[in-house]
């Protein structure tokens, strides 16, 4: 029998560390660390001399003196349909803002399906329907598509895969690498909304209000900025691991460092409510309808002014600066007057325990 | 929860820090004892506005880091068994066994399922009853009351198919393992708020008193640990060495009575190995004899497993406030949340993690 006093701290272990795993995993797809590792340590290799990714959300392609933005992105979101859309939705939407984000004009989009045995047609219907009402709202042609089953037990409902394109005007530079430091970092509005209304319809979590999805077609608040005649530096969407994994890329393919005030992220108490519920950081946490834009800091304001006068941008702030300390990484300044690193996510998040 | 933000009012935490500072004549030690705290005090960044007389030591309270490393690799035996259906909170998921974590069970194609409440889990077993539902019953006195509950609404209900794996771990014990290593620095403790909420206060006043230590009971939002850390410093610098509730809004001095009820007729006092530490004897829970059918090691037979450690690592020494995390030589290098040798750098609430998601700029800089 041990006595406390005789407990040896010294020679404590602990697990031999993980190696890759050697299959997929969950955190592989979460758009963070993991994600980025597989992209550069297995599909750029293996693609060889045929890669020609600048792992932007569009690639940017000269053809014939018209430059087009060219993306694609699947959607496996469960459950299918949330307070504010549905699966649906969000494939439009989600690959015409990946275009929108070079500055492009969506123009066309294809529509692939992976459909699980079993799947109610009425449900498909729906589906369909979203994307149609979510295409014509954001001006995109449907051109091009595909359908596959598989059976009942490869699947989980519908899986959709959009690719699209769009047109690039001249004059309009807009790249992840053009971050400088003195630049404002702006955000269209509240953060995390979408994340929170996708589980806020998961089991046993119900969060006393209802938090509507943010998902919407962004190309209108990238003309209203580019109609501005400032130069743009850098878009993107915060979708998978949120503002956090958005800035932190942006950090880095800019080798500069990022400077956030805390007290001036807007993020709704309904999103802080649920994301102190289950230990989880609003700036990881997904967004569906939102952008972020880094300008030069004397563009700031006539730029906020544009967002703010289109109906998704109304609550568009300031919410940091880049610098040239600290290049790569993203740095907070708490409401405390303290500091804190904001790490890009590894895989998915996780709840915590208590 | 609107209150909440009144609980990180900076002018209030100014006003804190100042008598904070004021205060603090000498150099103190203490231990935050719950890995939320922890959290809470580096993504604040309230340890670098503290005068630096005031050392916050991170205790070994998250629930994730302390769980055996004999457990986590019953769970992943259990979890990859053809009809199960194993449930967990979602920080244990990426916590490594001996080889891998439930992820990789999970890929491998077993059910491993994120729930966030063990009802979750009983409510699964009684809609699969061709299946063995699991639930990783880990933790502190806090989440204790749910897991008994649950398992005494699976023997009420005669759900045959739920069993609980079992881990559960006791603070006061700990505080006392600590305060008897020879190599103990700690002059005072925050003590859990959210423990003696369920427990209440009496377990502290004795070891205060035999171990000649301040214990504060203390919350979790900036204000509630800045308030714990001043009468924590109050104390020291009187010489004084009492318990003291500085959480009155969540904690009575009794504790929750009905829980305590629940706790004392499905769990009995264990001996338990604590990752980091060791065995303290008497130091957690298991299911009592009444409830022991329950009893997922049991049910499996998950025995023989064999356990292979890093030798690198040096959690051990972390939980118990020896070092502080970046001063073992694997952070942030061998040892990373991608890829961690220990528990500590695996849970958000271990304090390897926290420093190296939310302190990396003060180590770079420090370079």
């Amino acid at each position: 029998m041990h006595r406390v006093g005789d407990l040896d701290f010294e020679s404590w272990v602990c697990p031999v560390p993980l190696r890759d795993t050697p299959t997929i995993v969950m955190g592989h797809g979460g758009g963070g660390v993991m994600s980025g590792e597989l992209i550069e340590h297995l599909f750029l290799p293996a693609y060889g001399a045929a890669a020609a990714a600048e792992l932007g959300d569009s690639a940017v392609l000269s053809i014939g003196g018209t430059r087009l933005a060219f993306s694609t992105d699947s959607f496996v979101v469960k459950p299918m349909f949330f307070p504010g859309g549905s699966i649906g939705d969000l494939a439009v939407n989600g690959t015409v803002n990946d275009l929108a984000m070079s500055g492009a004009t969506p123009l066309f989009l294809s529509t692939a399906f992976i459909l699980q045995e079993g799947t109610e047609l009425s449900e498909l219907g729906r589906i369909a329907e979203a994307m149609g009402t979510a295409a014509q709202a954001a001006g995109v042609r449907l051109v091009t598509g595909d359908t596959k089953v598989v059976d009942s037990a490869s699947g989980d409902g519908v899986y959709i895969n959009t690719a699209g394109i769009g047109v690039i005007a001249d004059g309009v530079d807009i790249d992840p690498r053009r971050a400088r430091p003195g630049d404002a970092v702006l955000i269209s509005g509240d953060i995390g909304v979408h994340g929170v209304a996708v589980m806020s319809c998961r089991e046993g979590l119900e969060f006393g209000t209802t938090v509507e999805s943010d998902t919407a077609a962004l190309h209108g608040l990238v003309a209203a900025m580019i109609a501005t005649r400032a130069d743009l530096h850098v878009l993107r969407d915060p979708t998978r691991g949120g503002v956090a994994a958005s800035l932190n890329e942006i950090a880095r393919a800019s080798a500069v460092g990022i400077d956030l005030v805390e007290r001036d992220l807007p993020v709704p108490q309904t999103v802080r409510d649920a994301c102190s519920l289950l230990g989880l950081d609003p700036l990881q946490v997904a967004n569906e309808g939102k952008l972020l834009a880094i300008v030069p800091a004397e563009s700031a304001d006539q730029v906020l002014e544009a967002l703010r006068a289109h109906p998704l941008g109304r609550s568009a702030r300031r919410i940091g600066t880049c610098g040239a300390d600290h290049p790569g990484m993203v740095v907070a300044r708490t409401g405390l007057g303290g500091t804190r690193v904001i790490g890009l996510p590894i895989g998915e998040q996780l709840p915590r325990i208590c | 929860m609107k209150y909440l933000d009144e609980f990180s009012d900076p002018d209030l935490a100014k006003k804190l820090l100042d008598q904070i500072h004021a205060a603090t004549t000498r150099q103190w030690a203490m231990m935050e004892v719950c890995g939320g705290q922890t959290h809470s005090i580096i993504r604040h960044g309230i340890d670098q506005l503290l005068p630096d007389g005031v050392e916050l030591i991170h205790g070994p309270g998250c629930p994730v880091c302390v769980t055996p490393l004999e457990i986590i690799d019953r769970a992943l035996a259990i979890a990859a068994r053809p009809g199960v259906i194993f449930c967990s909170f979602g920080d244990m998921l990426r916590v490594p066994g001996s080889s891998q974590d439930l992820f990789a069970v999970k890929s491998a194609g077993g059910d491993v399922r994120v729930v966030y409440s063990p009802l979750d889990a009983l409510k699964l077993a009684r809609e699969n009853p061709d299946r063995e539902v699991v639930f990783f019953g880990i933790g502190f006195e806090t989440t204790a009351p749910a897991n008994a509950m649950t398992v005494y609404q699976a023997k009420r209900l005669g759900v045959r198919n739920f069993s609980l794996l079992v881990s559960h771990v006791l603070v006061p014990p700990a505080i006392g393992a600590i305060m008897e290593s020879s190599t103990c620095r700690v002059q005072a403790f925050l003590a859990a708020g959210h423990v003696c909420s369920v427990m209440g206060t009496s377990e502290y006043p004795p070891l205060a008193e035999k171990y000649q230590v301040p214990i504060v009971v203390t919350g979790f939002e900036p204000l509630d640990i800045l308030e714990g850390i001043r009468r924590t410093v109050i104390q020291l610098e009187a010489g004084r060495h009492e318990l003291e509730n500085a959480y009155p809004r969540a904690v009575r001095d009794e504790g929750n009575v009905p829980a305590m009820e629940m706790l004392r007729d499905v769990f009995e006092v264990t001996d338990r190995t604590w990752r980091g530490i060791g065995m303290i004897p008497r130091s957690g829970w298991k299911l009592s004899a009444e409830y022991r059918e329950f009893d997922a090691e049991l049910r499996f037979d998950v025995t023989g497993i064999h356990t292979a450690e890093s030798a690198l690592c040096r959690a051990g020494e972390v939980l118990q406030g020896l070092i502080k995390p970046h001063e073992c030589a694997a952070f942030g290098k061998e040892c990373t949340p991608r890829n961690p040798l220990g528990a500590t750098m695996v849970s958000s609430e271990g304090a390897c993690a926290a420093y190296y998601t939310y302190r990396r700029l003060e180590l770079v800089d420090a370079k």
